[in-house]
């Protein structure tokens, strides 16, 4: 708040302060005094001008009093921050607080037992979709089904394994993926090969001679990391490339496209975000889920 | 038979009550009410009697494992013996408030300020205060002398005495109120204990203090001074319901005389005994005629029957009767504003009834996920991403079938059988699937449906969209 509008607050509120009391003060009669009337005189009914009850005086200057009281100990004069040094910030980290100390103590016992254990339990499983609602869904999807660019995590495959460790880890740390752009080295007919190899090793239709010197490519540039037989390795987070799953889709311009300008996909580190309890029970509702959903097909048909 | 002009009445004909300088600057002297037996004293406690063991004791029932009748407001939800009451259902409260508004409403028309003369607790609580204030400071004149006297043992034996035992009234008071929020049977052992949860024990105090002030202190106070309703019952008066009149025609001139005198002639019944005004719990003389501080408790009529009796003379000097009813104009059957009323109530009565037996225990919401407006999906079908929130508010465990209406063809991914456990909310991420080339619209309304297995007629639903691109 500038100054200027600090000082119109402070000018308001004493002024308004200091004329209610004015108000109250100017107006006061003894009670003793004899009954006036205000000269208001409507059928016969004469308006009466009775001191004001002393109960009801003193419950106003409480008032008054009350509020000096809080302007000194809260914030409310402008920039003045008030002699308790009370803030909603801080009013809310202390709720917070307050209610981690509650969950901190359950949430600790979870932390002390294995992944594979809690997984199923119901509580984990309440607390893990709630926690993932918050943090993971924008992404992932609230089915955890995944979106383009974001994998299913409801599946049995997986980039960086499906292991409690490894699930755990990649919550932790975040995963950082650098599929490199192979435009430059390998042009536009090397791109078209490769391509219908990529096809070929997913049974799918793909021109044969196309694709025999895209395997010559494959075996020179992408064998590193996704293998000889292009299963993946869940090391460096290199996809199973024969599975039919596809992270940013699986036509033949969308692979040309990875292939062509590569892919960076990235997870975030959620080590500052969360707390490692938090984190253990994430893991826990994850990796459960991989086992208790049915897989991705149709469950129902209408 | 009443032409128009026959209902004004001159104002010269009516004696105003009387009003002491002293009222007007709002200062009242206390007033002691002296205690008095009779009919209708003794129908104030049959029926007082059993609203207050019903409020004493209604907290200690238990239905199940839990205290039946509990407004549970940490965990928003009221229960009463089997219903379960949940924030969703607060139009059912508006039916009950506007239903005991137009009881109210009816029961004034007809039979005057019943409510507070019998069952508004400011007027049990005063009498059950006055009661102890006469157990043991002794009748009116009694109370009257001691409180004139100076400070001596005696005094201060049975003041103390009467505040001890209005401070246990009040404290129990107290404390039952609030075990309708906060179970009983963890709530006074933990009182006495001293380790009750602060906010639980500040309310039972505030409410036990607000008693004793208000039964012990305010009294009359609180009907002629802060009592709204006291304000605007009049207006539900006709000149057909029942009102503490006092008979002016056979009353007056008053006048006092000996017992079984024969009074002279020129004498109404009126023997001027003023036990009407002592009995008064309001202070009022009732021979003013109709005043808004009434409250319609008739300790009036029973003082005066009584000594009427004792005169010889016939009871219902003062009497419940009605305008009409002194003028000779009584009419058959209810006048139309009354009639009203009680269409009204029935009305409300039947609505509340068919909400409250067709309120549905589940409830379903669907909300689209933000983050895509549709996925690409194999074989050139597109996906929509739900959530979806189901409530089971019955006390048992549901099994939930989702289905799914308004694309044909359309397939749920991912759980489409679930358990929501009772009470309790299931959050579900639904994956729906559908052929782009099927879908007429940009966004196809659906409706979501979630069918309770073991009874397929127990379902909620919910609309939603489900988008495609642009083809």
């Amino acid at each position: 708040m500038t100054d200027f509008w600090s000082g119109w607050i402070i000018i308001l509120t004493s002024t308004q302060l200091i004329a209610a009391l004015w108000i109250l003060l100017g107006n006061r009669k003894k009670p003793e005094a004899e009954i006036k009337t205000t000269g208001h005189k409507y059928d016969g009914l004469e308006e009466l001008d009775t001191p004001l009850p002393t109960w009801w005086v003193y419950m106003f200057v409480s008032t008054i009093v009350w509020s000096v009281g809080y302007l000194l100990l809260y914030p409310g004069m402008g920039n003045y921050q008030g002699l308790l040094g009370w803030t909603s910030t801080g009013q809310y980290d202390v709720r917070v607080a307050k209610a981690e100390d509650q969950y901190r103590a359950m949430r600790d016992r979870y932390l002390a037992m294995p992944i594979e254990d809690i997984a199923f339990e119901p509580k984990v499983r309440k607390m893990g979709r709630r926690l993932f609602g918050n943090n993971c869904a924008q992404c992932h999807g609230s089915d955890a089904y995944g979106a383009h660019g974001f994998p299913n995590l409801a599946d049995d495959d997986w980039l960086y394994g499906g292991t409690p460790e490894a699930i755990k880890a990649t919550l932790i740390h975040g995963r950082q993926a650098a599929m490199p752009a192979w435009q430059t080295i390998l042009g536009d007919s090397g791109i078209k090969e490769t391509t219908q190899y990529v096809l070929s090793l997913n049974a799918r239709d793909a021109d044969a001679r196309d694709a025999a010197k895209g395997a010559q490519h494959f075996q020179t540039y992408c064998v590193a990391c996704h293998g000889p037989e292009g299963k993946g390795n869940q090391l460096m987070g290199a996809p199973n490339l024969t599975n039919g799953i596809w992270l940013y889709g699986g036509t033949a311009d969308q692979i040309a496209h990875t292939l062509r300008n590569g892919r960076n996909g990235k997870m975030p580190a959620f080590s500052e975000t969360l707390t490692e309890d938090k984190i253990h029970i994430l893991t826990a509702w994850v990796y459960g889920l991989n086992r208790s959903s049915s897989q991705a097909t149709t469950a129902a048909n209408f | 038979m009443n032409s128009q002009h026959d209902d004004v009445i001159a104002v010269d004909a009516v004696v105003p009550a009387e009003v002491s300088e002293l009222d007007k600057q709002q200062r009242r002297e206390k007033i002691y009410t002296r205690a008095i037996e009779g009919h209708f004293q003794r129908l104030r406690l049959y029926t007082g009697w059993p609203l207050l063991l019903g409020y004493f004791l209604l907290p200690w029932l238990m239905y199940g494992n839990r205290q039946a009748v509990l407004f549970d407001l940490p965990a928003r939800k009221f229960h009463i013996f089997s219903l379960t009451f949940w924030p969703q259902d607060l139009v059912l409260l508006a039916f009950i408030l506007i239903i005991a508004a137009f009881t109210l409403f009816a029961v004034t028309a007809i039979w005057g300020r019943l409510w507070c003369g019998y069952t508004c607790p400011q007027t049990v609580w005063t009498a059950i205060f006055m009661y102890i204030e006469q157990r043991f400071e002794g009748s009116r004149s009694q109370r009257i002398k001691l409180d004139q006297e100076s400070m001596s043992w005696e005094k201060l034996r049975r003041k103390t005495l009467k505040h001890s035992g209005w401070a246990l009234v009040a404290g129990f008071t107290g404390i039952t109120f609030i075990s309708y929020f906060v179970p009983i049977r963890q709530l006074l052992p933990d009182l006495l204990s001293l380790t009750a949860n602060t906010s639980a024990a500040s309310f039972a105090l505030l409410f036990s203090v607000a008693t004793y002030l208000n039964a012990g202190y305010l009294r009359e106070k609180v009907c002629t001074d802060m009592c709204p309703y006291a304000r605007f019952q009049s207006v539900m008066f006709d000149k057909n319901t029942l009102v503490v009149t006092y008979d002016t025609k056979r009353g007056e001139p008053r006048g006092s005389r000996k017992r079984f005198a024969t009074k002279e002639a020129h004498q109404g019944d009126c023997v001027d005994c003023e036990l009407c005004v002592q009995v008064c719990p309001t202070g009022i003389d009732i021979r003013a005629g109709l005043q808004y501080e009434c409250i319609g408790c008739a300790l009036c009529i029973d003082a005066c029957d009584s000594i009427m009796e004792k005169m010889g003379s016939p009871k219902g000097l003062v009497s419940y009767t009605s305008e009409n009813a002194l003028t000779g104009n009584e009419i058959t059957g209810l006048p139309p504003k009354t009639l009203g009323y009680i269409v009204a109530l029935a009305v409300m009565v039947t609505l509340f009834s068919f909400s409250l037996v067709n309120r549905s225990l589940i409830e379903l919401s669907v909300s689209r996920d933000r983050g895509q407006l549709y996925l690409p999906a194999p074989a050139g079908l597109i996906d929509n991403v739900y959530e979806l929130h189901l409530t089971n508010r019955s006390d048992q465990a549901k099994v939930f079938l989702i289905e799914v209406d308004g694309i044909e063809g359309a397939s749920i991914l991912g759980d489409a059988a679930v358990t929501v456990p009772g009470g309790e909310l299931l959050e579900l991420g639904i994956r729906l699937r559908a052929d782009p080339n099927r879908l007429t619209r940009s966004g196809t309304p659906i409706l979501f449906r979630a069918v309770s297995i073991s009874n397929q007629t127990v379902y909620a639903e919910a609309e939603s969209r489900f988008i495609r691109p642009t083809l």
